[in-house]
């Protein structure tokens, strides 16, 4: 299927729709006194989401690309993939204004000292230097090493769900859902992931 | 929406034109939709829709709040000076809202909006075991057999948050006084409702959080008899909503607050210790005394410091250092003289 430049303008507004609307509410929920009696874990929690969820959506445009042929969809990935990037940044600044009230202190000893945080962390500086890379003009200056950088992206789709998991207290389904819908997307891509893998000659 | 109805929130009478749950949309929370609408910049399309129609958007985004608030009571009661803080209150809509009972959902806000309806007419606590005239006491003696008196407690989450909060109540001792505690019983277990139907995280595990319920808790004879255990049936004045544990709860200020179990319907006194919930869960991360300590960190985050949740928004919180027994040890302490707490915590 193909998809015309003004379809894929469309295609793209509608996306950042998509991905905008989600925080709006949460802004309007926060205002409007409807994220709680005390909102801070739900910012943290409904970020966090946002970021994962962005990340799925990411991973799973090439698929959808591949298996109904709209080659066009791939031009998207940049931008939902930026989205990934915006809503882990909400997450953290969250974390570190809202519950940690800014003791650095404390942020740089539980990023040492726990491995939930410090897969986390991981995770963002992985999308961190994804997004920066991800302009044009970068892309084209950097020739190969771009593709390698970024199939960094399998590593942080593994992160990100472990971050999840280990997060909770006890309701571990929903991390585990994710779990399974990132190793499906990964199983999907496991001969790029292993040609990446196999050691260069 | 058919005519003016009013509801207005957290008061204490049923009016009698009062509507069955769940056919009308509180004002409150369509006002709160409709400022939502406002907020999103939508305001023109969303005054052009019916009053359904503007309920019903909202709940495709998860929002359901359209029950009646539970019906609360005035009570009367003594106020000792020696629990009152100087310590500011955490505002009663904070102290309300925010909740861990996972018996009405795993989030924050699950409790108040999926509890509203919970119904603690008729309710029975029953007092056995190893006592010598077991009690069991109805609703209406939960609040009349003891004197009431008013105690502010700090609350410290296993999560590291903290409130301070005006409870209702009456000594844990005094009703196990009553009771007769036989002299080889070492320790109490408490337990909390069981009913699927009322409790929807009792029903469905992706609600409930993996918990075995009925949720269980317990103490030793030394630490129930203490002063600071308290029964509360109240807080800022009026009976416990159900999201505070309503009709019956219990308040052990020194420890996490999962171990002040929440509507509970049966006190046993026993000559072993009993197993209790987030123990049986995941022992490696909450042991049986749970007691506040700013040394001995959850496996997963750090227990040194806590945020204090008081009054005003959002970037008003306080991150306070953690104290040792939650600051209670000049009561306490001498009870785990003998315990090494990082082994026992
Ligand atoms: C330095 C980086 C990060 C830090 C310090 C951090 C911190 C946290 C914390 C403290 C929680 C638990 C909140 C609570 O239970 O109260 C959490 C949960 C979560 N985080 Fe992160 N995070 C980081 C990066 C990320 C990234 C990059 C993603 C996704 C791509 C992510 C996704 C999530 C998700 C999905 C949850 C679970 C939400 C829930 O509890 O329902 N985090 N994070």
């Amino acid at each position: 299927m193909r998809i015309s430049p003004r379809g894929l303008f469309w295609l793209k507004v509608l996306l950042h729709i998509s991905f905008l609307l989600p925080a709006f509410y949460l802004v309007a929920l926060v205002l409007t006194d409807n994220a709680g009696g005390d909102p801070v874990q739900y910012i943290i929690h409904y970020t966090g989401m946002g970021a994962i969820n962005s990340l799925l959506a990411t991973l799973l445009i090439s698929p959808i690309a591949k298996r109904f042929k709209i080659a066009a969809l791939m031009q998207t990935r940049r931008l939902v993939g930026l989205y990934v990037c915006a809503y882990a940044l909400l997450h953290i600044s969250a974390f570190i204004s809202l519950d940690l009230l800014f003791a650095w202190g404390l942020l740089f000893e539980e990023v040492i000292k726990r491995p939930y945080i410090l897969v986390g962390a991981a995770t963002l500086i992985i999308i961190l230097l994804l997004a920066i890379t991800s302009p044009k003009r970068i892309k084209r200056s950097m020739g190969k090493r771009w593709q390698s950088l970024h199939n960094w992206i399998y590593l942080a789709a593994i992160l990100a769900p472990i971050h999840f998991y280990w997060s909770v207290k006890s309701e571990i389904i929903e991390p585990s859902i994710y779990i399974a819908l990132f190793a499906v997307l990964l199983f999907y891509r496991k001969d790029s992931i292993y040609k990446w893998l196999k050691p260069k000659k | 929406m058919t005519g003016k109805k009013r509801f207005t929130q957290g008061i204490q009478k049923r009016a009698s034109w009062h509507i069955p749950d769940n056919q009308v949309t509180p004002e409150s929370v369509f006002n709160d939709r409709r400022n939502i609408i406002k907020a999103l910049g939508l305001g023109a399309l969303g005054a052009s829709l019916p009053g359904q129609v503007q309920a019903g958007i909202f709940d495709l985004f998860g929002e359901q709040k359209a029950q009646n608030p539970f019906v609360t009571q005035g009570l009367q009661y003594a106020t000792p000076a020696k629990f009152v803080l100087p310590n500011p209150k955490t505002p009663e809509d904070k102290v309300t809202r925010h909740n861990n009972f996972y018996e009405f959902g795993t989030s924050k806000s699950d409790p108040v909006d999926n509890a509203q309806g919970f119904k603690v007419d008729p309710w029975t606590l029953t007092i056995d075991g190893l006592v010598d005239k077991p009690i069991t006491l109805d609703l209406h003696e939960l609040t009349t057999r003891f004197a009431l008196e008013e105690r502010t407690y700090r609350l410290r989450c296993v999560e590291a948050w903290s409130m301070v909060v005006p409870w209702v109540g009456f000594s844990l001792a005094s009703l196990l006084k009553q009771a007769g505690v036989q002299s080889n019983a070492t320790h109490i277990a408490f337990e909390t409702l069981f009913d699927p139907d009322q409790m929807p995280g009792q029903k469905s595990r992706l609600m409930g959080g993996g918990i075995h319920y009925p949720y269980v808790e317990g103490l030793t004879v030394a630490e129930a008899m203490n002063d600071l255990s308290f029964l509360a049936v109240g807080l800022y004045g009026k009976t416990l909503p159900p999201q505070n544990g309503a009709p019956i709860r219990l308040v052990v200020p020194w420890k996490y607050g999962f171990k002040s179990i929440k509507s509970i319907v049966r006190i046993r006194v026993m000559d072993k210790q009993p197993p209790t919930s987030w123990n049986q869960l995941a022992s490696s991360e909450y042991g049986f005394y749970a007691n506040v300590n700013p040394e001995v960190d959850h496996p997963r985050w750090s227990q040194a410091s806590e945020r204090s949740i008081g009054e005003g928004g959002l970037f008003s919180a306080k991150r306070i250092p953690t104290q040792m027994f939650n600051g209670y040890g000049d009561s306490v302490a001498d009870l785990y003289k003998n315990i090494d707490l990082r082994k026992f915590y």
